[in-house]
């Protein structure tokens, strides 16, 4: 994963609340084995009508998507983050995210920054008037053109896997013997939990009944 | 005396592998379901590693959401193919996957094979006191068994099948409670649409929910499965409900359950878990059954809720700017008019499935409605869709679908269906749906579809009048 410490472009001015996961990418586009090219489906009904921020030239290409509460509600898919990705965007910054999403977002190093709805008016104008806006996750701040300056908050761990990169599953598999160790005390604790051992955890004996 | 303790708080501390210093915490995995949309780019990311799958025996997978309902064998015993080559290279995905990395796979012409959230309990794979996680956010559903269960994006599958764990913040916790007697009429769905309409699509965002109240406890398995699996629709990525007696006489004799002493341990330690008396939720929100009526929704977020004697509400009437102007949206998209009643609203689709609501209780309750009557001359297809092939199988040797083909329905294949539209089962664009799945968001169930979700005997009532109606009547009238 590329590290993100600083973001500066200008922004798409959405603005809009729950924003579900169908509409960042609908699931007929889920049918698909690879991470890659999805941004073509991005936002696919909502670019369907005319005038929508997302084909206006003053916007393309915007590394930054201003968006309303409870961004990337709705399906745990990970792919509203890989299209978000293909189509340039590396920020998002709204009141809220589901929980699901915020995790999906920062595993493919966009950054989504969790801003008060005031804050987030600004930032629209500034984005109207085709202003840049900056992201620093070394000050934590949203910076403008116009003096603007938003601090943000992001959990330590999280703004270190950003800031460098970080491949989780290679620091988690750094800690085999931690994870060695609870599995020997859960098979003494909770036996029936383990397959292999007891045979009687996940052994399938007939189809079973509704 | 320890202080007092959630349920959610105990499965947690049991499952801490390790503490970092900055709170986060490396938490095992107990069970793990996998299908074949969100699991292909985790599985390549594992071969592009060199990594192997840790403990391959504590994942099930199972494909749903592609697989076409139509017949999936001929009349000569041979495997139909499946026409979208899309969706047969990613169920193609899913079989080279399972066997290269050797995990317990249920095949799509299996009587096994269902929905993952219908299979798991159904395997007794879900079990109360684990944890339980799957690439799909309506995982929450487990939670009815008391198993801590919550859907995570690819990534995160690619993390738990390499380690079998996951790098977590703890949620905080929230209470409902839905005290009362169910009135008429009134089903586990409406339950959970009266919470979701109460709280808010982001009312239990960061919080793990757990169900309380006589109503809950009064509930099937079949029903706290449909409450916990909308968790996620009020923003909660997890539901659990205490294990009870209900649990154990669910689970006992289940192929994957524990037998002989095992299954008297594991007994003995799910009846540890409940929460303790006077363990203290960070929020806490109140129902009473009484107030609860026959529900649906009316707009594109599952928080547009109102009674099926409701109507549809003016956007001027909500107070916060930005929920009138999506409202507005909302009734554009939804073709309706504020001041008009639920029960004028005319439907051309009706939809019995998904893993809200296509259990063999489900099945039974629409069968109810739909029994010695026909479907509506405006209904251009209703589908019954069974959750897995043993519901399928158990419905029928009830002679549930000879009462909804004779009455008009389409008898399907297990699967996803038109919950999702991944498959060739669609709502046409601009035709409306009475849906007993979870999710109305704008084209859900196809391109510029309409979605109303309701209860099973909600929607049978909808497929009989041809319009949203209130069941009460007809089962009045039987
Ligand atoms: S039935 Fe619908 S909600 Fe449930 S797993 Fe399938 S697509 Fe998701």
């Amino acid at each position: 994963m590329e590290p993100v410490i600083s973001v500066e472009g200008q922004a798409y001015p959405y603005g809009v609340k729950n924003v579900d996961t169908d509409i960042i990418i609908p699931a007929h586009w889920l049918k698909t084995t690879s991470r890659e090219g999805l941004g073509k489906g991005a936002f696919e009904t909502v670019r369907a009508v005319a005038g929508n921020v997302f084909d206006d030239p003053a916007y393309a290409g915007s590394p930054i998507l201003i968006a309303g509460d409870n961004f990337g509600c709705g399906s745990s898919r990970e792919h509203a983050a890989w299209a978000l990705t293909d189509m340039g965007v590396r920020v998002v910054i709204a009141p809220s995210y589901s929980d699901i999403f915020s995790g999906n977002a920062i595993k493919n190093g966009i950054v989504p920054v969790v801003l008060p709805q005031d804050a987030i008016d600004r930032l629209i104008d500034v984005a109207r008037e085709g202003q840049p806006i900056t992201v620093d996750l070394e000050t934590m701040t949203v910076t403008t053109s116009f003096q603007d300056r938003f601090t943000f908050a992001l959990d330590p761990f999280r703004r270190q896997c950003l800031m460098e990169g970080l491949d989780e599953i290679g620091i988690t598999l750094a800690r085999d013997t931690a994870i060695s160790n609870y599995e020997a005390q859960a098979m003494m604790s909770r036996p029936w939990i383990a397959g292999e051992s007891q045979n009687a955890g996940i052994a399938v004996k007939g189809a079973g009944r509704t | 005396m320890a202080s007092p303790l959630t349920m959610y708080e105990k499965i947690w501390a049991d499952h801490v592998v390790e503490r970092r210093d900055d709170g986060t915490c490396l938490i095992y995995i107990d069970r793990h379901l996998v299908h074949e949309v969100t699991s292909p780019q985790a599985f390549s990311g594992l071969r592009a590693a060199g990594r192997a799958v840790r403990r391959p025996e504590l994942t099930l997978a199972v494909p749903d959401h592609n697989l076409p309902t139509t017949a999936r064998v001929g009349a000569d015993g041979q495997r139909l193919a499946i026409a979208d080559p899309a969706s047969a290279e990613q169920l193609a995905a899913l079989e080279r996957n399972v066997a290269e990395f050797g995990i317990t796979y249920i095949d799509a012409i299996e009587a096994r094979q269902g929905i993952v959230h219908v299979v798991g309990p159904e395997q007794g794979f879900t079990l109360p006191g684990t944890t339980l996680v799957c690439g799909d956010s309506h995982t929450s559903a487990h939670g009815a068994l008391g198993a801590l269960a919550f859907g995570i994006g690819t990534s995160e599958v690619e993390h738990v099948l390499a380690t079998q764990t996951l790098l977590l913040q703890q949620a905080r916790t929230m209470e409902v409670r839905v005290d009362g007697t169910l009135g008429f009429g009134v089903s586990a769905k409406d339950v959970i649409l009266a919470i979701i309409g109460k709280i808010g699509a982001a009312g239990g965002t960061g919080h793990v929910i757990e169900y309380t109240g006589e109503v809950i406890r009064g509930l099937s398995i079949e029903g706290r499965l449909t409450i916990s699996n909308m968790s996620i629709e009020g923003g909660a990525r997890a539901g659990l409900i205490a294990p009870d007696e209900t649990t154990f006489a669910y689970l006992k004799g289940r192929p994957m359950v524990p037998q002989g002493e095992d299954w008297e341990r594991a007994v003995a330690y799910w009846r540890t878990l409940p929460s303790d008396a006077g363990a203290v939720f960070d929020k806490t929100v109140l129902l009473h059954a009484d107030d609860i009526a026959p529900s649906l929704t009316w707009g594109t977020s599952p928080e547009d809720v109102v009674p099926i004697t409701g109507v549809v509400p003016a956007p001027e009437s909500f107070a916060d700017p930005s929920k009138q102007a999506a409202a507005r949206k909302s009734l554009d998209y939804m073709g309706l008019t504020p001041g008009m009643r639920m029960q004028d609203v005319a439907v051309e689709h009706i939809f019995i499935g998904s893993c809200t609501n296509s259990r063999i209780e489900d099945l039974r309750a629409a069968a109810a409605v739909v029994r010695g009557r026909k479907i509506a001359g405006g209904i251009k297809q209703a589908l019954v869709v069974p959750g897995s092939g043993l519901v399928k199988r158990q419905a029928e040797a009830e002679g549930l679908d000879r009462i909804f083909v004779e009455a008009g329905f389409e008898w399907r294949e297990p699967g996803c269906s038109m919950c999702l539209a991944m498959n060739p089962d669609k709502v046409p664009a601009g035709e409306r749906c009475a849906s007993t799945s979870n999710r109305n968001f704008v084209g859900r169930q196809g391109p510029g579809a309409r979605t109303h979700l309701v209860s099973p005997a909600m929607a049978a009532a909808a497929a009989i009048t041809g319009r949203l109606a209130d069941v009460r009547e007809l089962i009045a009238a039987n």
